[in-house]
């Protein structure tokens, strides 16, 4: 009989606040601590170190406002974090500080957390959806000048950006854009240009997260309703609907594939995680430890493929860490 | 038979004698078969040899004139063929008019749809005889529209004439419609209300098309007629005969190699509320499994996922009188949907809580209502009924059976009664396995209770198969694992489901009549009876309920209602099926006899095929019986 699903490894608490975002950094070498980052409804940034599972470190840099975005940049000593405060900002951790680098004012409203993806040593791109309604904006970063705004032609209507995926092919060739929007739809755009290369309708309600796996040119998205979308891109750059899959409760927050490609997480509103294999998408199991909204989940980027973690966060203010699927 | 020589001035009706003599001897199929192909081909393009067929057939003397318009008829292949060869046959000479327009159409209805198509499409091609084919439409129309032939026609005859009919409609032109909209109209009104009185299913459909097609011909813009019913393959076959299609070369299939156009293949009318509860877990099992492409996948071995059900937000009460709380007080909508979800295993779970409150239970179930819009109410509401049913049989089978009879019930909730009655006795009769109320898989013969159906197929079906499983009396005995046997429970309530149901029926109410208007739920009442019955094998009260249901049929045996009557028929073949053979000889004799004359006069005078059927099979059983019970030659 197939066995009873596992327990967690352990719990984070202490957030006080329904956690909002997550990453992790344990790519380090020893003497290097294993880290998750985690930004919560209260404004603040935890910084867990996961030998003790005891808070590092609390960044309060959106003046109490909901953090909902948090990646790091090259390592644990620079990180980047998105509030509802309308503001990124860059952290300076290094040695022990806790400072506000560098800030980016977004004036936007809504709730897309950005994409980060390095094109080159020292330079990044970052999307983030732009002031206008329907408008996402790529900036290079530390320079932060504007690469390109991305505007839907007129009559498109297709709502707000709801989450976005940077990409490129391989290092040094031109990056890609594939953003979710609230009318259901994901577009993939061409960054040079900033032109729209293939659009796909994938939901019938707002996309609410996308994952891409650019080695299989397959992608996943989740949105309000029973249905994840599996959707493929051809050799003309067009998205295709590859397959869906209907869930039993409706409502997806987050959908993360681990690096590895192998297993993909998915985050419920019925305050499930659910685990599926990314080939087939075959449900590998239901981890039910939450009492509330799921709002994240990240897959931890151990070098020793035995260490991997999974961790989620919820609206019950806990951040659970799973150990599942990690001796392939 | 020799080809028709040239020469132009040879005496046809010579010929023609020999045509007629030969079709009256019934030799049709093999003169025309050949006669036939070549006339066509003959006559396609030369005016001559057209001119030599029309006085063929004009010369062929009145006596045999029917045979041979038959024989072309059948075998032309198409209606501009048989106008070639035919010609203004039908105005020039009085018999063939009779033969095509009332013998073929209105007297007989054997012949296949092509015939028909044919027939009328013949008569539409020429403006002499489009007045005939206007005056068959409104021969047509009458005999539809009779509500006498509608109740006493077999269906067979009902299907034909109503193809007639619609081939008719799509011949008819513009100005032609006009002239004839109102009486078109009025027929149809009429023909439509008889129709939809029918008790039996495939009347009704028959109705609802030719009624929507007359509806669309003479309402081409405005509001058209439109019913609901299901679509089956002789619905669309019959609406594909309103399109007028260019005329094929098809040979019209003869008689004996008919296919089955005939009401046999009435298609079985399914559950028309959606009784499946599709909102839970929609688990989908996925693809990969049967794949046979190795993949590093197969390497994951999935966890216990049984426990991932649908998110409940309300919690339904876990006692039973705080259901009842909620189904009669309650204006909480999310609590009184996860009650009446979770009422049915509820009542399972606590018999003895049931018990208390049973008729009360009962009686707020028999008179819920649906508040919201939740799927598959009625089934669950049936499944609750059945439940509190079975846990306390008695006290709820008197209120229950009370109430069929009592005034100011909808006839839907009578025939709800019914079939709660049915299903509980059912599972009353079945032997219980280990505590769980799971009713074995049917190699017993499963009695399908379609809420919704009037259709008395599922009861033959089910007779036919008992009677096989009957006759082979050396059966293989103790093949199946035996589940763990339990006492009848049936048999100590089997009187008090059955005899309250048969006592009051001749007693009418100022709301329920129901040997008056009411007689679709009679129908449904016998075929309760009947199934009441054959669930009542092996009970001790069975002796007595044969006795009293055959008085019962005797008393209504001359119901004109066919409906009524394929239920009788059924109480008969359950009679003799359940009560043991000696009880029958000894205590129910006279009955028997009398049944019987009844039955042999059904098999050859009753105008419904599915009555004749019953009947037949019926006498089969008295006879097995019979031979059952003479004692073995020594």
């Amino acid at each position: 009989m197939a066995r009873p699903p596992p327990d967690p490894q352990f719990v984070l608490r202490g957030t006080s606040a329904a956690v909002h975002a997550l990453h992790f950094s344990c790519g380090g070498q020893e003497p290097d601590v294993p880290i998750l980052f985690s930004g919560s409804e209260n404004g603040f940034i935890h910084v867990w170190n996961l030998k003790t599972h005891r808070v590092g470190t609390t960044l309060d840099g959106h003046g109490r406002k909901s953090v909902y975005w948090v990646e790091t940049m090259d390592g644990k000593d620079r990180l980047l974090s998105q509030g509802r405060d309308q503001r990124i900002c860059l952290w300076d951790l290094a040695e022990g500080r806790t400072s506000v680098m560098d800030s980016v004012f977004t004036e936007n409203v809504g709730f897309c957390g950005c994409s980060l993806l390095k094109v080159a040593q020292g330079r990044w791109l970052m999307a983030m959806a732009a002031k206008a309604l329907e408008e996402v904006q790529v900036l290079e970063l530390p320079s932060k000048t504007s690469v390109c705004t991305l505007k839907p032609e007129v009559g498109a209507k297709l709502g707000m950006p709801m989450c976005l995926k940077l990409w490129q092919v391989s290092c040094g060739s031109e990056p890609l854009l594939l953003a979710g929007y609230e009318d259901g739809s994901v577009v993939l755009w061409n960054l040079s240009m900033g032109e729209v290369l293939s659009q796909l309708v994938c939901h019938q309600e707002p996309v609410m997260s996308l994952d891409f796996d650019l080695e299989k040119a397959k992608g996943i998205s989740g949105s309000s309703e029973k249905v994840l979308s599996i959707w493929s891109l051809n050799e003309q750059q067009n998205l295709q609907v590859h397959k869906t899959h209907t869930l039993v409760n409706a409502g997806i927050s987050d959908v993360t594939i681990r690096p590895d490609k192998k297993i993909l997480a998915t985050a419920g509103w019925d305050h499930r995680i659910r685990i599926f294999g990314w080939k087939k998408l075959k449900p590998l199991a239901v981890l039910d430890y939450h009492t509330a909204t799921v709002h994240c989940v990240s897959f931890s980027d151990h070098r020793k493929p035995s260490e991997r973690l999974l961790a989620a966060g919820s609206k019950d203010h806990r951040i659970s860490i799973w150990s599942i699927y990690t001796q392939t | 038979v020799s080809v028709i020589p040239g020469g132009l001035d040879c005496s046809i009706s010579f010929v023609s004698h020999i045509l007629g003599k030969v079709c009256v001897h019934g030799r049709q199929k093999e003169i025309l078969s050949v006669l036939v192909p070549r006339l066509t081909d003959l006559t396609k393009s030369d005016c001559i040899w057209q001119r030599i067929c029309w006085r063929l057939v004009e010369c062929v003397p009145d006596r045999w004139m029917e045979a041979v318009v038959l024989g072309f008829v059948q075998r032309a292949p198409g209606a501009d063929v048989l106008s070639r060869l035919l010609g203004n046959l039908v105005v020039k000479n009085k018999k063939a008019q009779f033969v095509v327009t009332q013998k073929l159409l209105l007297l007989q209805y054997g012949y296949s749809t092509a015939v028909l198509r044919n027939l009328l499409g013949y008569l539409s091609l020429d403006s002499l005889r489009r007045a005939l084919l206007i005056k068959v439409l409104h021969e047509l129309l009458e005999t539809w529209g009779s509500s006498s032939a509608v109740k006493h026609s077999p269906p067979e005859q009902q299907l034909y004439i109503s193809k007639a009919i619609l081939i008719c409609l799509s011949h008819l032109k513009e100005p032609e419609i006009e002239t004839c909209r109102q009486e078109l109209l009025m027929s149809m009104m009429e023909g439509v209300k008889c129709h939809l009185d029918s008790s039996l299913p495939q009347i009704r459909r028959l109705g609802m098309i030719v009624a929507e097609s007359i509806s669309s011909k003479i309402n081409k813009d405005g509001p058209v007629l439109k019913f609901q019913y299901e679509e089956g393959d002789e619905e669309r076959e019959l609406k594909s005969l309103l399109v007028h299609s260019p005329p094929l070369s098809v040979v019209p299939s003869l008689p004996d190699d008919d296919r089955s156009e005939k009401a046999e293949a009435a298609p079985m009318l399914e559950l028309e509320s959606d009784g499946k509860s599709s909102a839970v877990a929609a688990r989908v099992v996925p693809d990969g499994e049967s794949d046979a492409e190795l993949d590093s996948d197969d390497d994951l071995i999935p966890y216990d996922m049984s426990e991932d059900k649908e998110l409940k937000k309300t919690k339904a009460p876990v006692y039973i009188r705080d259901c009842i709380e909620v189904l009669t007080g309650s204006e909480d909508v999310d609590k009184w949907e996860a009650t009446v979800k979770a009422l049915e295993s509820l009542v399972r779970k606590n018999p003895a809580a049931a018990r208390e409150v049973s008729v009360e239970l009962a009686k707020i179930l028999l008179h819920l209502d649906e508040k919201t819009c939740l799927e598959g109410f009625a089934e669950l509401r049936q499944k609750a009924q059945v439940a509190v049913l079975t846990t306390d049989p008695i006290p709820v089978t008197q209120y229950l059976t009370s109430q069929f009879y009592s005034l100011n019930y909808s006839l839907r909730q009578r025939m709800d009664i019914l079939d709660v009655l049915v299903l509980a006795a059912r599972e009353l009769s079945y032997p219980k396995s280990r505590g769980k109320t799971k009713l074995p898989a049917a190699q017993n013969p499963c009695i399908q209770v379609l809420p919704e159906s009037g259709s008395s197929k599922d009861w033959r079906r089910t007779v036919d198969e008992r009677i096989k499983s009957k006759t082979r009396r050396f059966a293989k005995g103790q093949s199946q694992v035996e589940q763990p046997s339990g006492p009848n429970e049936f048999n100590s309530v089997a009187g008090h489901f059955f005899f309250p149901l048969i006592q009051n029926f001749d007693r009418p109410l100022s709301t329920f009549d129901l040997l008056g208007e009411d007689h679709f739920v009679l129908g449904r009442l016998v075929h309760t009876l009947a199934v009441l019955m054959y669930l009542a094998v092996n009970t001790v009260a069975v002796t007595a309920m044969g006795k009293a249901l055959l008085e019962f049929v005797w008393a209504l045996r001359f119901h004109t209602d066919p409906y009524v009557r394929q239920g009788l028929l059924s109480c008969v073949s359950s009679t003799l099926l359940s009560v043991p053979a000696e009880h029958l000889l000894a205590d129910v004799a006279e009955e028997l006899l009398e049944t019987r004359s009844w039955l042999e006069d059904v098999v050859e005078k009753d105008s419904d095929g599915d009555c004749r059927r019953l009947a037949l099979q019926n006498l089969l059983l008295m006879e097995n019986l019979k031979k059952k019970l003479k004692p073995a030659p020594s």
